[in-house]
Order: structure tokens, then C-alpha cells, then sequence
């Protein structure tokens, strides 16, 4: 739907060259969550400016729709901004006007008469759930609250692409994860394509169907979210997946454990995708005559499905821990025997 | 009792010269809201970086806003009497004295008016280009909105450094306060009528700025 090429962007300061995005080439499709991620600096603040051309590309091309952004003039492209929406990490609200006329605000700029202006943000109030707020000004509302505005403004042309710049970044976990779950939602009841950028891993985790890791204005890894966290192959990748899970790799903690007792086998279960069950542990543990002993580990719900490691311990006769890894193994986790090395 | 502390005051004439000033005041608080509000949205939109960001235009305008705030009122007075006789036929009366006031008091609400809309949001005008809005939209629905505390702030104080204008216009016979202390006051010795027209004055001062006040906390919904 979106097909981005050798997209570049450079800033001339006094005594050198900036390489803000450096030759990126991406393909988005219709109706997905495209996530991109890395540090401040990394670029991706200037590459979503450069999707509705806040900032112009110094070189590469942009379609949306096969219809080339990147050639259209002035008035064109304005007229294409406004199937643009776009959010921001500081919301970006006017001030001087009220929840409703904020979110009117592009409909008078689209010139949409007075009734079916009325109509339009009615709904959108009732989407992101600010009923009863319409006459409070953005001074009076709370963080999430301001961001659902700035949403519904977003959407208020009905666009065919939502840009996320740091939505989330300036609110709280718990007020993230709302605005995150709004999101979803929005992105299954309209069919609406986001593009988000974050330096937030659990923002992907949570809403993404792909993801793209940005470093120093270049994409460095892009893949289903899913396998990116499973498999990282780039070092900033890495980190980013670590953020989540910190302790999943302590082997130091995990030597207590390891003996060579033979009715005690510590174990690592890799959950990927889909077919992890929840109830796993506490069936072994029903079925088998084995007593399962959580040591450490982290699952993830993403949306394509669960992912994470587990350590447990299974403790009991040599023969049932056989069986019950190959259960365990047959119910789609990857088990693998942990050994002192 | 009235009469006996104020000998030499005449209610008419008082009340005629701050008919006179309020005149002054009023008309060129309008001219220079009007004037004021151009100049400084050129001097913004064309600053480096903003939407008509042109060196040359925000260079020449600059230039000519430092020059007018530099000349001390008494002498634009002096320098635009053919300017001013030209425009109004006359260079007596408070009608006279528009041109200059206005002209002295403009390019001082311009830098104003510059400082209030550099304090609008660069995300908000950020937002409303992502939203495809033209840019007058820009200027007349987000600028102009958003700064509109600011603008009134600086047109209270504007207006009340016009007020002082207005006397010192009076002195070169425009008429009102400054007018009334200065010839029948001060050049005849009666103090009386100097003080009656310093009270009248302070009293303007304190209705605009409390009137400016008002309006501006009215305004701002941060």
C-alpha cells in the first residue's frame, strides 16, 4: 500500500552533513500496525515527517495507493495530507479551542459544511470514548485524554494511513497501554494502516504486526514483530528485545539448580507464536507425576501470539520427565535441556 | 468646595479635552492594532525557517521597525508634519495627531505581536499542516488564536504608552490632557488644572489596563 524507496534525508549545518534517513526502502501493507523502532537520533522522527512531507526527501520516492506522493504539487499535496492523519508525542492540541472544535478542526480545513462536521465529530467523540468532554478545553483533560483528541482529530478525514509520532511517549504505562488498546481497535473496526515510531519495545510488542529496527537514518532489521524478537540479528535489535526481558538470560542463577541428580532436570521451554497454550505448566504438572518448578523466564503476549522463555525445573523419576518433555515438546514449545558448561 | 481647590478649572473644557484624548487614544489603538498586527506577522512568517521565511523581506521590514522605534516621539511628530498635512489637511487637533501616533506606536506593537506568535506551539502549526490547512488558515485560525492573550497583553500596554503619546502630542496642539495641562496649566501657573488633568489621565490608564486585563484572562483557556 505504501511503498517507500531509497528514501533519503539530509540536513547541512554549518560544517557537515546530517544523514537524518539514509537510503530507506520499506513496503507497508494495507491495514497493518508497521512499527518503527530505535534510539533517539536514529532518524525515524524525521522518516515519519517525511511520509506526509512535513520535512521534504532530499532523494527516493514515496507512493501511497500508486499514486506518487513525492511528485505532488503544492495544493495536491495538501489535499492528500488531509487522508493523512497524524498523531503526536505532545498532542499538539489548540488551546484556545474546546475537545470538539479541536476535532472539528480539520474538517473546516477539509471545508465540510456545519451538519455533517456535527455528525462526524459525534462519532469520533463516541470512538475514543470523550463523551461528556466536549466543551472542556485541552487544559482541562488528562494526558491520555488530550491523546484521544488528538486521534480523533487524526481521523477525522477518514485517512487511509495513521502516523504515529511517539504517541505514547509522553504518558504513563498505564495510560499507554489505553491509548495502545485504542489503537488496535481502531486499526480492526476502520481497516486503517498505522505507521508508529517508538523507542519503546513494548509498544511493538504489544500492537504490531512488523516491525522495522532504525539505526543512524538507516533500517538495519525489518520482519514480522514475532520473529524479529525471537531470532534478533542485528546488535540494536538485540538490545531492544533485552529491554523486555532482562532476566531471561542469567545462566548465573540458574547453577544452583543444575545437578547431576537425576530426578532434576532444569529445563528451557522457548515459546513461539501461536500455539503456546497458557495452561501448559499446570497441565505437565497434573498429567505427570513431576513437580514443576518455575526458576525464571518471561512470556510476552504479542499479536501474532505469545513468545518467551521459560526455566523450570522438573523434579521427579527420570523416566516421567522424559515423557513429559515430549509432551511438553508435542504442544509446539522447544524444550531444551540445560547443562552446566 | 470643589471650586475652591480648583479655581481655574473649567468642567466643559476638561471634559471636552478628555473626549479629545480618549478620541486619540481609541482611533490610534485601532490603527496601530490593525498596522501592527501586518508588521509583525511579516516580521514571523518571514523569520528563517517559518512559512514565507525570506531574508530580504524580514531584513527590510526589521530594518524600518528599528528605525521608527529609535525616533523619539516629539521628533516623528515634528518629521511627519508634511506627511500629516498631506493625509489629514490640517496639523491642529486630535485628528491631526492620528498619523503620528499611529506611525510612533505600530512599529513598538509589531515586535510585540512578533514575540506572541513565536510563542505559538511549533507542533500546533505542525499539526494543522499535517491536516493539509492552507496557510492563512494557519495565520487566521491557529496563529492569531493561540497568541491571542499575548496580542491583547501587548495592545494594553501599548495603548497605555499611546495615552502618554497623546500628551505629548498635546504640548505641538493637538489637543486633549496634555493639551489642557500644558497651555492653561503649566504656561499660565494654575496647577490646579495641571493636577485635575493628571488625575483624568491616570484614571484613563487604569480603565484601559484594567479593561486589557480582563479581556486577556477572559481569552486564555491554557
Amino acid at each position: 500500500m505504501i511503498s517507500i524507496k531509497k528514501l533519503s534525508k539530509h540536513f547541512q549545518t554549518k560544517d557537515q552533513t546530517v544523514q537524518a534517513v539514509d537510503d530507506v526502502s520499506l513496503d507497508i501493507e494495507k491495514g497493518e500496525i508497521f512499527g518503527v523502532i530505535g534510539y533517539s537520533g536514529a532518524g525515524k522522527s524525521t522518516f515519519v515527517r517525511l511520509l506526509n512531507r512535513l520535512e521534504e526527501p532530499t532523494s527516493g520516492e514515496i507512493t501511497l495507493d500508486q499514486q506518487s506522493l513525492t511528485q505532488l504539487g503544492k495544493n495536491d499535496l495538501r489535499k492528500k495530507r488531509q487522508k493523512i492523519g497524524m498523531i503526536f508525542q505532545h498532542f499538539n492540541l489548540l488551546w484556545s479551542r474546546t475537545v470538539y472544535e479541536n476535532i472539528a478542526f480539520p474538517l473546516e480545513i477539509a471545508g465540510v459544511d456545519k451538519q455533517n462536521s456535527k455528525e462526524k465529530v459525534d462519532e469520533l467523540i463516541e470512538l475514543v470514548g470523550l463523551k461528556g468532554r466536549e466543551n472542556s478545553y485541552p487544559s482541562q483533560l488528562s494526558g491520555g485524554q488530550k491523546q484521544r483528541v488528538g486521534i480523533a482529530r487524526a481521523l477525522a478525514n477518514d485517512p487511509e494511513v495513521l502516523l504515529c509520532d511517539e504517541a505514547t511517549s509522553a504518558l504513563d504505562p498505564e495510560t499507554t497501554d489505553d491509548i495502545l488498546d485504542l489503537l488496535v481497535s481502531i486499526n480492526e473496526k476502520l481497516k486503517l494502516t498505522i505507521i508508529l515510531i517508538t523507542h519503546e519495545m513494548h509498544v511493538i510488542q504489544k500492537i504490531c504486526h512488523r516491525v522495522a529496527v532504525m539505526e543512524q537514518g538507516k533500517v538495519v532489521e525489518v520482519g514480522d514483530v514475532l520473529e524479529v524478537f525471537i531470532n534478533p540479528k542485528e546488535k540494536t535489535t538485540k538490545r531492544f528485545v533485552q529491554q523486555l526481558s532482562p532476566l531471561e538470560h542469567d545462566p548465573e542463577r540458574l547453577k544452583d539448580f543444575i545437578t547431576e541428580d537425576e530426578s532434576k532436570e532444569v529445563v528451557k521451554l522457548h515459546f513461539v507464536g501461536g500455539t503456546a497454550r497458557r495452561s501448559l505448566i499446570s497441565e505437565v504438572a497434573k498429567q505427570f507425576d513431576v513437580y514443576v518448578n518455575i526458576l525464571q523466564g518471561s512470556i510476552s503476549q504479542t499479536q501474532e501470539g505469545s513468545y518467551g522463555t521459560l526455566f523450570v525445573e522438573l523434579d521427579g523419576e527420570r523416566k516421567v520427565i522424559d515423557v513429559s518433555m515430549d509432551y511438553i515438546r508435542n504442544s509446539g514449545v522447544e524444550v531444551e535441556v540445560v547443562t552446566n558448561a | 468646595m470643589l471650586n475652591e481647590l480648583f479655581p481655574n478649572v473649567i468642567m466643559d473644557d476638561l471634559w471636552t479635552a478628555t473626549y479629545e484624548t480618549l478620541y486619540m487614544t481609541v482611533i490610534s489603538v485601532i490603527g496601530t492594532f490593525i498596522l501592527g498586527i501586518i508588521l509583525g506577522l511579516v516580521l514571523y512568517l518571514t523569520d528563517r525557517g517559518n512559512l514565507w521565511s525570506n531574508r530580504l523581506v524580514n531584513g527590510i521590514t526589521a530594518t524600518l521597525v528599528n528605525v521608527f522605534r529609535a525616533i523619539p516621539f516629539i521628533i516623528l511628530i515634528l518629521l511627519l508634519i508634511p506627511f500629516t498635512d498631506f493625509l489629514m489637511d490640517t496639523i491642529r487637533g486630535p485628528k491631526a495627531a492620528l498619523p503620528a501616533l499611529i506611525i510612533g506606536s505600530a512599529p513598538f506593537y509589531a515586535r510585540l505581536v512578533e514575540i506572541a506568535l513565536k510563542e505559538v506551539d511549533k507542533g500546533v502549526i505542525e499539526a494543522a499542516k499535517s491536516m493539509g490547512a492552507k496557510t492563512h488558515t494557519i495565520i487566521f485560525k491557529v496563529l492569531l488564536q493561540e497568541s491571542k492573550p499575548a496580542l491583547v497583553g501587548g495592545l494594553t500596554v501599548t495603548a497605555i504608552a499611546l495615552i502618554g503619546y497623546t500628551a505629548i502630542a498635546g504640548v505641538i496642539g493637538a489637543g486633549g490632557l496634555g493639551d489642557l495641562a500644558y497651555m492653561n496649566g503649566f504656561q499660565r501657573r494654575n496647577n490646579d488644572v495641571v493636577f485635575a488633568c493628571t488625575v483624568f489621565i491616570v484614571a484613563i490608564v487604569f480603565i484601559f489596563q484594567w479593561a486589557g486585563d480582563f479581556t486577556a484572562k477572559k481569552m486564555d483557556k491554557r
